[in-house]
């Protein structure tokens, strides 16, 4: 809890902005990284209170659809964010209302129903979506001025730097709070909640929607930075991706989902590229082994070796 | 009008079969288990894939076009007696006193190597066979040529699951005794039941029925990857609208949903995979634990 | 009876034909310390049940303050003023003492306000102020797997007191807690609740508690009210001894004097 995270966070960005001037496709995927970081930020809201979505992918589709689908009427950074994290926000709660009626299996899996849902209606809807063809977004305006393309991916990586910071941040004040308190507790004694005169459902939406929100905003900076969106961001072995990702950042902090994130980009470009039938048997396997030797991910091993040296706050 | 109709009626009783050798294989190792298996459906696909590939080789050497039939019931056996054992003893018996959200975790591990060891043992081109459909031929229903293997086989062999499934539990010691731990694990332990063997037997007999479904499936539609992924969707949809550990009710709402969408297919094509969720929630807002569940198996 | 704070009138409930309240009366006056004994599956912990809203009876009202509280939802009625606790303490497992507690005193202050922190400056004094009153400081910052029984059941009934109610419904106190223990803790607890005016109503199996500590006793047998009075006198009603106590008492005298 009273962990410092500034140290590793200001250490972080400086290590994203280096490795970015020595090698600028890498801008590229730090942002993607980011913009997922934030999506496994509203996983890791929902793993605390015990709960598990293999359908999380559904908002990050909503978002990008959303910034793909009002691009040609809205051309700027500023509002295209703004609506994908509203859209996703109340997919989310008409969703949410649904599913925090259950815990644990039906959750997860209700959560995988919907995602697989709007997959597979983002592919037969061509007449507005264009199937699997996807559709080209065209590079929007920030703040008004139109950029060329290098300024403009320095430009998205700033931006998804900042969001992740404040969101992170806010995340934090969150968890620290009595309804983020209260999420464990769900996990632990939920009726015990009820008798406190706690709606367990109501503290539940809410994290529900909060994470739709930041999957949602995950969806939109991936849009507006890989210009593209296909149906495959809803498919399910997104989802699993988001999961891995937040198990293997670890859930104990909220850099957690950010460190996974980055990983697993980086590893994802080369390994991707060299197993293309491969990849999701990989991740399978490492996500076995982190579940069931290392549960507390990569955040748990950084605090260990930290912990050894004597670096507590 | 009626003639499509008629079709759609037909398609879904074959395809609701299906289902529900799937659904029920699914529901029956949650209720003894009480871990539902995600890669369920990668067992429903690699059954499929050895099914097409066996009946392959029989078609090409051919002895006799019948022997395409039995190929389908062996595939199964093969999948579901190498593959259950080893999931079942390598990874389940490490988590059955961890949480829920862990098992969930590492099922869905499996499911995602399962499906990539399906692209490398049989790449990503659809994979048709159809000795077996062929095999049995046409049959004529009013105006319409329809399938004997699709209109006789695939209802009588649920049929025969179902039955022989309800016989087993309640009329057979060994039925009886999978109950027993179903209920109590503990009491039945203390009763010298071997509960370690009961939830090996009962996982590996679920994935000779998830496999046998997908053995079946394969001459009637072509293999292509992602068929794990919709059938463990789909047979969820089906466990949780009849309520999970169900087993009539799992026919039952298999029937429902199949129905459903194969009118969906012919009316409405673009809603064909909405359709059986659509029923699912329509169902779960009025009845949460399911059209036959309860809410004591809801929380476990 | 009009004075009564908590009052219960005709309830009926049965689980498969066996009848754990066939027509209860009942009438808690406010600032009584009342003692419901009986045999085991009586039906005691079904009266807590209903009165919380975690079962719904089948026949019958529960009044509170006036008010009809049946078939409220338990988080409907402990906005009324009725908290409980439980015979195996239902403690948060991943929070630590003074969280557990600081989740109540917050939800009884409004959960839903805004973003500071769980244990800001008035919810941690209001907490400590709680965990003060039952001898609980020492335990603060212990994680709630790490406490044995009887600190485990204080913390419990400390977060039922955190709500601020006007009546405490107590599963068993002193179940599972060391014989050596038990008065300690009731002294401790009987004390919080008087020093805040609080109604009590506790499930009890141990006499000498019930002796002690109750204003009033209620033999619940067989899903009804056997007799009910003060201790001295129910304690010593033949018919009671005979229908109800009679193995209770071999049972409590047999655990003092094994410890002794």
């Amino acid at each position: 809890m009273g962990r410092n995270l500034t140290l590793p966070t200001v250490l972080g960005i400086a290590l994203l902005f280096g490795l970015s001037f020595l090698a600028p496709w890498l801008k590229f995927v730090f942002t993607i990284a980011l913009a997922k970081g934030l999506a496994v930020l509203g996983i890791l809201l929902l793993l605390r209170a015990g709960q598990v979505s293999f359908g999380h992918a559904l908002y990050v589709a909503v978002g990008a659809y959303t910034v793909a689908f009002t691009r040609p009427v809205a051309g700027d950074v500023l509002i295209l964010l703004p609506l994908a994290v509203l859209a996703a926000g109340t997919v989310g709660v008409l969703v949410g209302l649904f599913v925090t009626r259950y815990r644990d299996i039906f959750f997860g899996m209700l959560n995988l129903a919907f995602s697989m849902v709007f997959y597979s209606l983002l592919e037969k809807l061509y007449a507005y979506t264009k199937g699997t063809d996807g559709i080209t977004v065209v590079r929007p305006s920030i703040a008004g001025v139109m950029l060329e393309r290098v300024p403009y991916e320095w430009t998205m990586l700033c931006l998804a730097l900042t969001l992740a910071v404040g969101l992170g941040l806010l995340a934090r004040v969150f968890l620290a709070s009595p309804l983020g308190q209260a999420l464990p507790a769900i996990k632990t004694r939920e009726t015990r909640l009820e008798f406190a005169g706690i709606s367990a459902k109501r503290v539940l939406l809410v994290s529900y929607v909060a994470s739709a929100m930041l999957a949602g905003l995950g969806g939109g900076l991936i849009a507006m930075t890989t210009l593209h969106v296909t149906p495959l961001l809803a498919y399910w072995t997104h989802s699993g991706e988001l999961v891995f990702i937040a198990i293997l950042g670890g859930g104990g902090a909220v850099l957690g989902p950010f460190l996974g994130a980055v990983v697993f980009e980086l590893v994802r470009v080369y390994a991707a590229a060299a197993f293309p039938d491969a990849w999701q048997m990989i991740l399978g396997a490492v996500l076995l082994a982190i579940i069931l030797f290392a549960s507390r991910g990569l955040w748990g091993i950084y605090e260990d070796l930290t912990a050894k040296r004597g670096v507590r706050s | 009008m009626t003639l499509l109709l008629l079709l759609a009626v037909l398609d879904g009783l074959a395809y609701a079969a299906l289902v529900f050798m799937v659904a029920v294989g699914l529901t029956l190792v949650f209720g003894v288990l009480r871990v539902l298996n995600v890669a369920h459906g990668s067992f429903f696909a690699i059954g499929g894939y050895v099914a097409a590939t066996l009946g392959g080789a029989v078609a090409t050497t051919a002895a006799a076009p019948w022997l395409a039939l039995p190929v389908l019931l062996v595939s199964a056996i093969l999948v579901g007696g190498l593959l259950g054992p080893v999931v079942e003893k390598l990874l389940l018996s490490r988590i059955y006193v961890k949480d829920h959200v862990l098992q969930l975790l590492v099922t869905f591990a499996l499911f995602m190597i399962l499906e990539d060891v399906q692209k490398l043992i049989w790449g990503v081109q659809p994979i048709f066979q159809d000795a077996a459909v062929k095999a049995l031929g046409p049959v004529e229903v009013g105006d319409i040529v329809y399938t004997r293997y699709q209109l006789f086989l695939l209802p009588a062999v649920a049929a025969t699951t179902l039955l022989g499934l309800m016989w087993f539990l309640r009329r057979t010691l060994t039925g009886r005794v999978i109950v027993a731990v179903t209920q109590d694990r503990e009491a039945a332990t203390a009763m010298g039941i071997d509960a370690a063997r009961v939830y090996m037997l009962t996982f590996t007999f679920g994935t000779m029925l998830a496999a046998l479904g997908g053995a079946l499936a394969s001459p009637t539609s072509s293999l292509v990857p992602g068929a794990g992924v919709n059938m463990i969707v789909l047979s969820f949809a089906v466990v949780a609208t009849a309520g999970l550990g169900q087993i009539e009710g799992a026919a039952l709402t298999a029937l429902l949903i199949g129905l459903g969408r194969s009118v969906a297919v012919y009316f409405a094509p673009e809603f064909e995979v909405v359709i059986p969720y659509l029923i699912m929630v329509a169902v779960l807002l009025v009845r949460p634990y399911g059209l036959f569940g309860s809410p004591e198996l809801r929380r476990v | 009876m009009s004075g009564a704070l908590l009052s219960a009138r005709g309830l009926r409930i049965a689980f498969g034909g066996v009848k754990a309240a066939d027509g209860i009366d009942l009438d808690i006056a406010e600032g009584e310390f009342v003692a419901i004994i009986g045999p085991n599956g009586a039906g005691k912990t079904t009266f807590i049940n209903m009165t919380t809203g975690y079962l719904r009876p089948q026949a019958g009202t529960i009044t509170f303050a006036g008010e009809p509280i049946t078939g409220l939802q338990p988080r409907q009625i402990v906005r009324r003023g009725i908290a409980r606790s439980f015979q195996i303490p239902q403690l948060f497992t991943e929070h630590t003492v003074i969280e557990n507690v600081a989740l109540k005193v917050a939800a009884h202050r409004g959960f839903w306000h805004g973003l500071r922190p769980l244990l800001d400056r008035p919810t941690t004094a209001a907490t400590m102020a709680i965990l003060d009153q039952f001898g609980l400081r020492h335990v603060a910052e212990a994680k709630a797997t790490e406490l044995n029984e009887g600190t485990r059941k204080l913390t419990d009934i400390a977060m039922a007191m955190a709500l601020e109610p006007r009546v405490l419904l107590m599963d068993e106190p002193t179940s599972g807690v060391a014989s050596a223990e038990k008065f300690d803790i009731m002294d401790t607890l009987v004390g919080a609740l008087r020093a805040r005016g609080v109604t009590a109503v506790f499930v009890e199996h141990d006499m000498e508690v019930v002796e002690r500590y109750a204003d009033r006793v209620a033999v619940w047998s067989q899903g009804k009210i056997l007799a009910s009075g003060p201790p001295a006198e129910v304690l010593n009603d033949p018919a009671v001894l005979r229908e109800v106590i009679g193995v209770e008492v071999k049972h409590a005298a047999g655990g003092g004097h094994a410890h002794a």
